[in-house]
């Protein structure tokens, strides 16, 4: 199909007549073509599900900056649904991808998120089946939002859950964490070094790398919002358990903690979005860590924590930090505010 | 950026404390130490320093987070000048969620007042030369560190005649409330750990008169856990040898008579005022503000109406920044006042007390 792109987007294409109409089958068909989308019907219909239990997620995206190193909005879409779909232990199939645009918003910008969503597809290997755009007035939105959802399915006798988790439990990180968070608040305050990279990536076919290891995963997570912090205590509160992470094997890269020293920043508070959090049984601890770093997104994994029965009155996550005292890690409380001096 | 790595060994770090545990045996009675800088009581509660060291050893925090000792009329009369026609308020993310007497920054931007978050006074300006219509008022808040930025950006507007462009004078200098500490006879300070980001800028001959008239010690510290170990471990050995001396332990960035070339760019613009900090009331001479021909960038002369000014009921802030408590002492800690809810302005930043306390030091109780 002919790529064309408007210079700017006019309240009028998102007037479902033949602006929409163009934008659809010049901006977003060239990209994301396939049987199921280019025949543009009212709802997707879709093969037969594969063998299993489906699951289904939604997920919407307005993130600023909406281009930034290593990802845009659109790619980030696919891999936020795709990674939730992937870490509740399903195989990604299909997503639905609705955009709601500013009016006035840049058309490269639209381009260049429905190149990103396309690009993300093909890497996770799904397949956009439905869309719809909407165009609000200039001031009543940010340029461009996302929302999605994705189908999946979790392949019979796969079972992931928090209560699964046992004692002796030990936790994979399946890279360096905050890369993307670090690098979305170094780009907001103009501290971008050309250093800083978002993680951003789908990890489904990591997992799927793990599973065919024989693996028996109890429980995953993608920390995204809240990071490692949130996952953490989330998980603890489910599984009753009490999680004990390790300061010095924790994977995080020099320049993402360098951000979060001049921001003030929690590095574990920080957001990825192409990473996995992992609870592995003990005895599988050295060949669960072998089977993600073969594969490419996950070369970089570390075990950084473990699992422990929860103690009385005591706070359920700690960290037991590189000079060698144990300290709480909490949720964060509202946003993560930059220090003054 | 990072810290040289044998600043976080471990094993540095424990021949510290075995160091630390022989001194304060011999010295037989508890000592209390104090830091006073809120990048000390984010570090130290970070690493956990504080259960490191033995039961002799008290290590407690004074008054140096700056959001923490900005007292609560302060933000009445920025929420005021938010309410003016053609005003926009611009303030450090830090200062949006200390409760004013009625409401607080954040609240009031969700209620759609002109209040913007900016990283530094050169944001606010910006936003001044690109609003000549509107007044920016930037809220200047902060101890030595922070002035000299706020000075360079009155110069460039002076220079430049960006005439919208206004301060709240708000900044604080941090050796008048030492020696309001020392004279305080609530609380007895065995030595400080004197703020090592300050000293950068003041240098450390400014804090010579705790030794010489007060005979407490004191030693300038940096950041890293071993910084602030051995700041611990000199302060001990002068409390043991009845010795009072101001040492430099940061001596790769700190001198003694700090950057003067910043201190004569404050000194053009500011003037020493007395100044009201929480918990201590009227302090004189430690506050910056604007010189008299610079009335017209001075946001504190422009009338507003303000309410009476309110503490919250039970908030022990005030004790807490004197560190005659510490934050689990007070009856609202961790109960009404959480780092999502607070109540006092010590929970509010990273460096305020109480928050540094819960989020680091609470070992025991439920989190949520």
């Amino acid at each position: 199909m002919k790529k064309k792109t408007p210079e700017r987007l006019l309240l009028a294409h998102g007037s479902g007549g033949r602006l929409t109409h163009e934008l659809v089958t010049g901006t977003f068909l060239p990209f994301l073509e396939n049987p199921i989308l280019s025949s543009l019907s009212d709802a997707a219909i879709l093969p037969e599900l594969p063998p299993g239990r489906p699951a289904l997620t939604t997920d919407g995206f307005v993130v600023d900056p909406p281009v930034f190193a290593g990802g845009d909005l659109g790619y980030l879409s696919v891999c936020g649904t795709v990674n939730d779909l992937a870490v509740a232990g399903a195989r990604p199939l299909w997503l639905t991808w609705a955009l709601i645009l500013e009016e006035g918003a840049d058309g490269d910008l639209i381009s260049t998120c429905a190149e990103g969503t396309a690009r993300a597809a093909a890497e996770a290997g799904i397949q956009i089946v439905a869309g719809d755009t909407k165009v609000v007035p200039r001031g009543k939105g940010d340029r461009i939002y996302a929302v999605t959802a994705g189908l999946g399915v979790v392949p019979p006798g796969r079972e992931i859950s928090d209560t699964r988790i046992e004692n002796g439990d030990v936790v994979i990180a399946s890279g360096p964490l905050g890369d993307h968070g670090a690098t979305i608040m170094a780009t907001r305050h103009g501290l971008d070094t050309g250093e800083l990279k978002s993680d951003c990536a789908p990890v489904s076919g990591l997992i799927e790398s793990v599973f065919e290891a024989g693996i028996d995963i109890h429980s995953m997570h993608d920390p995204t919002r809240g990071g490692v912090l949130t996952v953490c205590n989330e998980v603890a509160d489910r599984s009753g358990k009490r999680i004990v992470l390790t300061e010095t094997s924790i994977p995080v890269r020099p320049q993402v903690r360098a951000v979060c020293e001049i921001l003030g920043l929690e590095i574990l508070g920080l957001a990825c979005e192409g990473r996995v959090l992992s609870w592995v049984p003990g005895d599988q601890a050295e060949r669960a860590l072998e089977a993600f770093q073969k594969h490419p997104a996950g070369r970089d994994a570390a075990i950084f924590a473990r699992v422990e029965g929860s103690i009385d009155g005591e706070v359920p996550v700690v960290m037991e930090t590189e000079v060698g005292s144990t300290r709480p890690l909490d949720m964060l409380s509202g946003t993560d505010l930059p220090r003054i001096c | 950026m990072s810290e040289a790595p044998e600043l976080r060994d471990p094993k540095a770090i424990a021949g510290l404390i075995r160091e630390i545990e022989a001194v304060s045996e011999e010295i037989g009675r508890r000592v209390t130490l104090m830091e006073v800088c809120g990048t000390h009581t984010h570090a130290v509660a970070a690493a956990g320093l504080r259960q490191m060291l033995p039961p002799g050893v008290r290590l407690i925090s004074g008054p140096g987070c700056p959001v923490c000792v900005t007292p609560v009329d302060y933000l009445d009369r920025a929420l005021a000048l938010a309410d003016l026609d053609a005003t926009t308020v611009c303030t450090f993310g830090d200062l949006m969620r200390v409760p004013s007497s009625l409401s607080s920054l954040e609240q009031a931007h969700a209620s759609g007042k002109p209040i913007e978050i900016v990283y530094s006074p050169r944001d606010a300006l910006l936003l001044a030369r690109e609003n000549p219509d509107r007044r920016i008022v930037f809220l200047g808040v902060g101890f030595e560190t922070t002035a000299p930025t706020i000075a360079a950006a009155v110069a460039e507007a002076e220079a430049d005649g960006v005439d919208n462009f206004l301060i709240l004078p708000g900044n604080k200098v941090m050796p008048p409330p030492m020696r309001a500490l020392v004279e305080d006879q609530e609380l007895k300070v065995d030595g400080f750990l004197l703020p090592g980001h300050v000293s950068v800028l003041t240098g450390w001959e400014c804090f010579r008169f705790l030794a010489d008239d007060y005979g407490v010690p004191g030693t300038v510290v940096g950041f890293a856990p071993a910084d602030v170990m051995r700041g611990v471990a000199d302060l001990l050995r002068q409390v043991r040898a009845d010795k009072a001396e101001i040492t430099n332990l940061y001596s790769r960035v700190v001198s003694s008579l700090g950057n003067q070339v910043a201190a004569r760019l404050v000194d053009q613009y500011f003037e020493p005022v007395a100044t009201s900090w929480r918990g201590f009331g009227e302090i004189p001479d430690s506050g910056l503000g604007l010189r008299s021909q610079y009335a017209h960038r001075d946001a504190s002369r422009i009338e507003v109406e303000l309410p009476p000014p309110h503490e919250p009921v039970g908030c022990a802030c005030g004790d807490v920044l004197r560190g005659v408590i510490d934050p689990p002492e007070c009856s609202l800690f961790g109960t009404a006042c959480q780092p999502a809810t607070p109540v006092g302005a010590c929970m509010v930043s990273s460096e305020g007390t109480c928050a540094a306390w819960y989020r680091h030091e609470r070992l025991t109780g439920a989190t949520k």
